[in-house]
């Protein structure tokens, strides 16, 4: 295994991130900050409790989710489409560094920046609302796993992307809205039965749920299904992304 | 037992998804520490070439080792031999010089080594830049930097592709000097360029592809002494209308608005037919009042190479 190329590129990756300090870390935990005074404070003294737990607290899971579902997704994609468009991906695919190797590097950089981003935020809501972790070891899994998982998915479009345009649509039209109906502020019971049964078809809802039952021990879904379903989401990512690398598919063609 | 090639090109073809054949049957050796010159008009399938051989580009069919080892199946072991100089300015505008230099050096697999990365920034005349942005440097200044992340890992092959395409003339006569002493360390270079006077000053061997064909593979100077045809030009006192019947057998030409009449020659004849030509010329009371004899560059000679090929 080619230990310092991954080392190479994945503190390469990190040093954009902290280059763009900005727009990498301050601007989503500003707007998640944002959320809070909105929905935890302004809207929420106004709604009553959700499973016995107080709505300021209640969304809390959900926008970590909501932030480290789309800064996984735009980390990645940004990062391997970057190199594309510039040209200097020659380099990358000219270096003894086999296809994994990269995907480790790229997508545990930008996993590690969505994990960092995901406890800023945490530390954030702490100031608004009082936290409470029920099982802190579950909480960390679902939350490394959803951000390898949705790192992954952000490779895939960054390869998949020929434009700046096609990066932004899938987390515009398809990540924002999946994660909004996902239960982000809700719980799905509180939807018509109808809704609730086709909410069941969003990825997003068995991780929100998930990753809300390791804070307060209620899930909307049970947690081994949430378990089981961002399993199959990792491992159909995976599959995808070796398809593009044993096919060249818009690298190596 | 003959020495094993350092690059070996096997029967290598590439269709690229649009149905573009870029590369047809492709089969070529270059040795270790030579200097191999591709030449070949836009889109004769040169970029190409590298690309595969350095793994950025899937051959269609062939196969093709570096040092022995296969680029598919080893890809590891060949592609750590190899430094690629592409030939678009492509880097990372954000990067500082030594940041970016670094990246390369760790990105082919080798431990960090400042003192080696130093030696090459100087010898490129980058390290006072070092610390810079890629952004703010010239575009000579970019195309050292390519060089210098081509060189971080000390390859054993060098591919430079167009390296000179734009530059200065300064930069030029820096970067056939540093191709010099790369070869003196046992490297061996590979480069395209549209410069025929780049091949000429350069390489020891020169390629010629068209159309995706490799037409030609020779020693430089076999080249221009099999191919190169001379000329000798007489600079006449009075304009000629035509050529005189008595001259027909003679290869003729008249220029200048018949001011200048030129021979074409073989120089490997024995027999040039200068000296019969000129006392015929004598007889036929045509004076002229200078004379100069000129050689074929290779520039005209792969001009008629590639010519003949369509």
């Amino acid at each position: 295994m080619n230990l310092h190329a991954i080392r190479a590129i994945y503190l390469f990756e990190m040093a954009r991130t902290w280059r763009t300090l900005l727009q990498s870390i301050v601007s989503p935990v500003i707007s998640t900050a944002l959320y809070f005074v909105v929905f935890g404070s302004a809207i929420g003294s106004r709604i009553a409790e959700v499973d016995g737990v107080s709505y300021g607290a209640f969304i809390v899971p959900g926008l970590v989710m909501l932030s480290l579902l789309t800064q996984s997704v735009s980390n990645a994609s940004f990062g391997i489409y970057f190199p594309k468009f510039t040209g200097t991906i020659y380099e990358l695919l000219s270096a003894p560094i086999s296809f994994y190797e990269i995907v480790i590097a790229y997508v545990g950089a930008a996993a590690s920046k969505s994990i960092i981003l995901g406890l800023i935020i945490l530390a954030t809501a702490g100031l608004f609302v009082p936290l409470h972790i029920e099982h802190p070891v579950w909480m960390t899994v679902f939350l490394v796993l959803t951000a390898v998982t949705f790192s992954l998915l952000g490779f895939i479009i960054g390869i998949w992307a020929d434009g700046f345009e096609k990066l932004q649509v899938v987390p515009l039209l398809v990540i924002t809205p999946l994660t909004f109906l996902g239960g982000s502020f809700y719980s799905i019971h509180m939807l018509p039965p109808a809704w609730q049964t086709v909410t069941l078809f969003n990825p997003v809802v068995y991780l929100v749920s998930g990753f809300r039952w390791s804070f307060y021990g209620q899930a909307d879904v049970s947690v081994a299904t949430s378990l089981v379903m961002a399993m199959v989401f990792l491992v159909v990512c995976m599959l995808v992304v070796r398809w593009m690398f044993a096919t060249g598919y818009k690298l190596k063609n | 037992m003959p020495m094993q090639a350092m690059i070996s090109i096997e029967n290598l073809s590439k269709t690229y998804n649009s149905g573009y054949q870029a590369l047809t049957n492709v089969d070529l050796q270059i040795q270790k520490g030579e200097i191999f010159a591709l030449l070949g008009a836009n889109g004769a399938g040169k970029t190409t070439l590298i690309s595969i051989v350095c793994g950025i580009v899937r051959p269609t069919s062939g196969r093709v080792f570096v040092d022995g080892h296969d680029i598919v199946r080893d890809y590891r072991r060949a592609r750590s031999l190899i430094g690629l100089v592409p030939q678009e300015l492509t880097t990372d505008a954000f990067e500082t010089v030594l940041a970016t230099v670094t990246f390369s050096r760790g990105l082919f697999g080798k431990p960090k080594n400042p003192a080696l990365i130093e030696k090459i920034l100087r010898d490129l005349s980058l390290w006072d830049k070092r610390n810079n942005k890629i952004m703010t440097l010239s575009g000579g200044m970019k195309r050292r930097v390519l060089i210098a992340k081509a060189l971080s890992h000390e390859p054993s092959v060098l591919f430079l592709d167009e390296p000179t395409a734009g530059v200065d003339v300064e930069l030029r006569r820096d970067m056939w000097n540093m191709v010099r002493t790369l070869r003196e360390t046992g490297v061996t270079v590979i480069l395209t360029t549209h410069y025929i006077e780049e091949a000429e000053e350069m390489a020891d061997r020169v390629g010629v592809i068209s159309k995706g064909e490799l037409i030609l593979v020779q020693e430089k100077s076999e080249l221009m002494h099999k191919l190169g045809k001379k000329e000798l030009l007489l600079h006449l006192e009075r304009p000629l209308a035509a050529i005189p019947p008595v001259l027909a057998d003679f290869a003729l030409r008249v220029e200048n608005e018949g001011l200048d009449l030129i021979y074409s020659f073989d120089r490997e004849n024995e027999r040039t037919g200068i000296a019969t030509l000129l006392r015929t010329l004598t007889d036929e009371g045509v004076r002229f009042r200078d004379l100069e004899t000129r050689q074929s560059s290779l520039e005209d000679i792969f001009i008629s190479l590639v010519k003949d090929a369509r």
